[in-house]
């Protein structure tokens, strides 16, 4: 276990035009769970790999337990890897696979086992032991990688989407056991994902990333509540936030088809402003019946999506597409034309050149800080 | 389409027809080779070619009669062939393993360049080799031979093991690294065992390579580093050819590799197209 620590990392690849990781600051705390989530190519999978070594960072340091691990090589950092393949040696058992690494460490025989059985028993492949990997399903690979990387007791873990080969009820599985087993051993874990229903339930912090460079660090209620900017709030959160571009006069954000008063907070970051983006979750939309109130979009229903326990309906605000999360009671057909309302507190609201964040929404709930 | 009209469809007898035509084409010089070899060279030697002929041992027995030295000509195309195929695999791994996991930015270029000095004809660098060798006193040595059977193979069989190597998922050896194991230990005990099929069929196709080759057997060595193609080639003499020993000689040559290949043909199919289909 260990605190690792990043500064003002960067990664330039031979030959390319810009920095595939740029200024990367994070120091974690000792046994956190820390998540990586962007979009595809924004360098999740090259920091895991400067951190455990596969890639030189070209810029700033890496600390792992204290020690600046630059010019170290994997095997001399105490780290374990998944890799998103497995990459489990095809052509050794499950036992061996796991044991590899003690192996070459040269163990005793005993104690190779026992830690090779200890791992299997938490993982529940005690079973599989003996099996080559092309005889195991998905989920039992997973498995069989994620003994392998614990076997060792490494300082940190690094796992590289390793759910996103499962379908999605394994993943949810996984997921848990996986945060099950972090718990447990209270390993130092970098978890790189794409997908932020993950990031937000295992992360302890969330680091979201585009185009190489850190956008925010925090924990998933404040990425939810606070986030740092507008690509952060898009990012976070299923279904993705609305987003719409207002004119400010009288304390009110006015555009076509919508008006919403601002609370005094609202307006007094608002200042002199007369354009904003105001950003509007899904979950916060609620339908106004008829009667227009002082907050209020209306539109055409374009989508009815009933999913069961609630129901996603997609109404075209002046230009713009509005998703909102209406109880599936509310009987809503396509081409309704319906006003939606939303809670003046809920709103958030972005500066519309730098698109930073000027104000998110309070959960009321008091939040742990992130360090 | 069922299965069985598929089988049956006008392609597929077409193709089968032109499959078993290519095939006795080229099967026919080894059967008359065969067919020769149990003739006395009487008939061997007739303008109208007999088909029917009492079969006699005579050639085989002159073939292998001790003035002869097939033993030991034998002798030396086995311990060339292997001794080449030995030293040109120990020689492949690394160089292969190399270019398919480390790769560089000169990496194709050196690859394409390889195979390209196969291009050369080896009558074109004879003269040069030959006054080398005679300079350092390789002429009539096995040593040289080897030497000369390895680099010509060289770089084939690099190429295969490349091939080979590069189907094998490069995140297994980041895994073993991280693992803790060297680069010679992640060579040996992850990368080989995978590619055993691989060096196999590439072992195989060298062997068969160093066997066949008569060119510099016949023109750097004189007896005592001969190998079968010189054993062969001494049957067409001054007062004319031994058409039935001749046969008989090359049939007791290409039988060894004959018996080999049948063994390993599966292997080798299925080495020649690893690459191609995943
Ligand atoms: N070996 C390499 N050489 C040059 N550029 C690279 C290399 N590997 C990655 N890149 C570039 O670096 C950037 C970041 O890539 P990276 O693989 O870290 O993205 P990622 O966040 O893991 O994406 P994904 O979600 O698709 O896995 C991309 O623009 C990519 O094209
Ligand atoms: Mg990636």
């Amino acid at each position: 276990m260990a605190v690792v620590a990043l500064k003002n990392v960067g990664k330039q690849y031979p030959g390319a035009a810009s920095l595939a990781v740029e200024d990367f600051n994070l120091t974690t705390h000792d046994g956190e769970f820390i998540v990586l989530v962007g979009p595809s190519g924004c360098g999740k999978t090259t920091t895991m790999r400067m951190i455990a070594g596969l890639e030189e960072h070209t810029q700033g340091t890496i600390e792992i337990g204290g020690r600046d691990v630059t010019g170290v090589v994997p095997k001399d950092r105490d780290i374990a890897m998944v890799f998103q393949s497995y990459a489990l040696y095809p052509h050794m058992s499950v036992r061996d696979n796991m044991a590899f690494s003690l192996k070459l460490k040269k163990y005793a025989k005993a104690d190779i086992n026992k830690r090779v059985e200890d791992a299997a028993e938490v993982l529940g492949i005690t079973p599989l032991l003996d099996r080559k990997p092309r005889a195991l399903s998905g989920g039992q690979r997973q498995r069989v990688a994620l003994g392998r990387a614990i076997v060792r007791q490494p300082q940190v873990f690094l796992m590289d989407e390793p759910l996103s080969n499962l379908d999605a009820k394994l993943r949810v599985d996984m997921r848990a056991e996986i945060t099950k087993l972090h718990r447990k051993l209270g390993v130092t874990t970098f978890y790189v994902t794409h997908d932020q229903t993950e990031a937000m339930t295992m992360g302890q912090r969330i680091a979201v990333m585009k185009d190489g460079v850190v956008q925010q660090i925090d924990s998933p209620n404040n990425l939810y509540q606070q986030p740092a900017n507008v690509f952060v709030g898009g990012f976070i959160g299923t279904p993705a936030m609305n987003f719409l571009d207002a004119a400010v006069a009288n304390g009110t954000a006015t555009g076509p088809d919508f008006s919403l008063a601002l609370d005094a907070a609202r307006r007094e970051v608002a200042g002199t402003r007369e354009r904003l983006h105001v950003g509007i979750r899904p979950e916060h939309l609620h339908l106004a019946g008829n009667e227009a109130d002082a907050q209020s979009l209306k539109g055409e229903v374009e989508v009815v999506e009933p999913l069961g326990a609630l129901t996603m309906i997609q109404v075209r605000v002046g230009d713009t597409k509005v998703t909102a999360q209406i109880e599936p009671h509310q009987q809503v057909e396509m081409g309704d034309t319906v006003a939606l309302t939303c809670a003046a507190d809920k709103l958030y609201l972005f500066d519309t050149e730098s698109q930073d964040t000027l104000i998110g929404i309070d959960s009321g709930v008091a939040d742990q800080p992130a360090a | 389409m069922s299965a069985q009209a598929k089988r049956f469809s006008g392609a597929n007898i077409a193709f089968g027809v032109l499959g078993w035509a290519v095939a006795l084409l080229m099967f026919l010089p080894l059967i008359w080779l065969l067919v020769t070899a149990f003739k006395t060279e009487a008939e061997a030697f007739t303008v109208t070619p007999q088909l029917f002929f009492e079969p006699t041992l005579d050639s085989f027995k002159a073939a292998l009669a001790q003035g002869a030295g097939y033993w030991h000509y034998a002798w030396n195309s086995v311990f060339t062939a292997l001794a080449s195929t030995v030293i040109g695999l120990m020689l492949t791994v690394p160089a292969a393993y190399a270019m398919a996991f480390y790769p560089s930015k000169r990496t194709d270029f050196t690859l394409v360049w390889m195979v390209s000095t196969k291009f050369i004809p080896a009558v074109g660098v004879l003269v040069p080799i030959f006054l080398v060798y005679k300079t350092i006193g390789l002429l009539d040595n096995v040593w040289g031979l080897i030497a000369l059977y390895t680099a010509m193979n060289l770089p084939i069989m690099i190429w295969m093991v490349y091939s080979y190597f590069r189907d094998i998922p490069k995140d297994l050896v980041e895994a073993a690294n991280i693992d803790g194991a060297s680069m010679g230990q992640t060579m040996l005990k992850v990368i080989l065992p995978l590619a055993t099929p691989g060096l196999a069929s590439t072992g195989l196709l060298a062997l068969i390579l160093a066997w066949n080759e008569s060119f510099w057997s016949i023109t750097m060595t004189n007896y005592q580093a001969s190998t079968l193609p010189v054993y062969i080639a001494s049957f067409k003499s001054a007062e004319g050819m031994f058409w039935a020993k001749m046969s008989a000689a090359s049939v007791l040559s290409i039988a060894p590799i004959i018996v080999l290949g049948w063994f390993a043909q599966r292997q080798m199919v299925r080495g020649l197209t690893f690459g191609a289909v995943k």
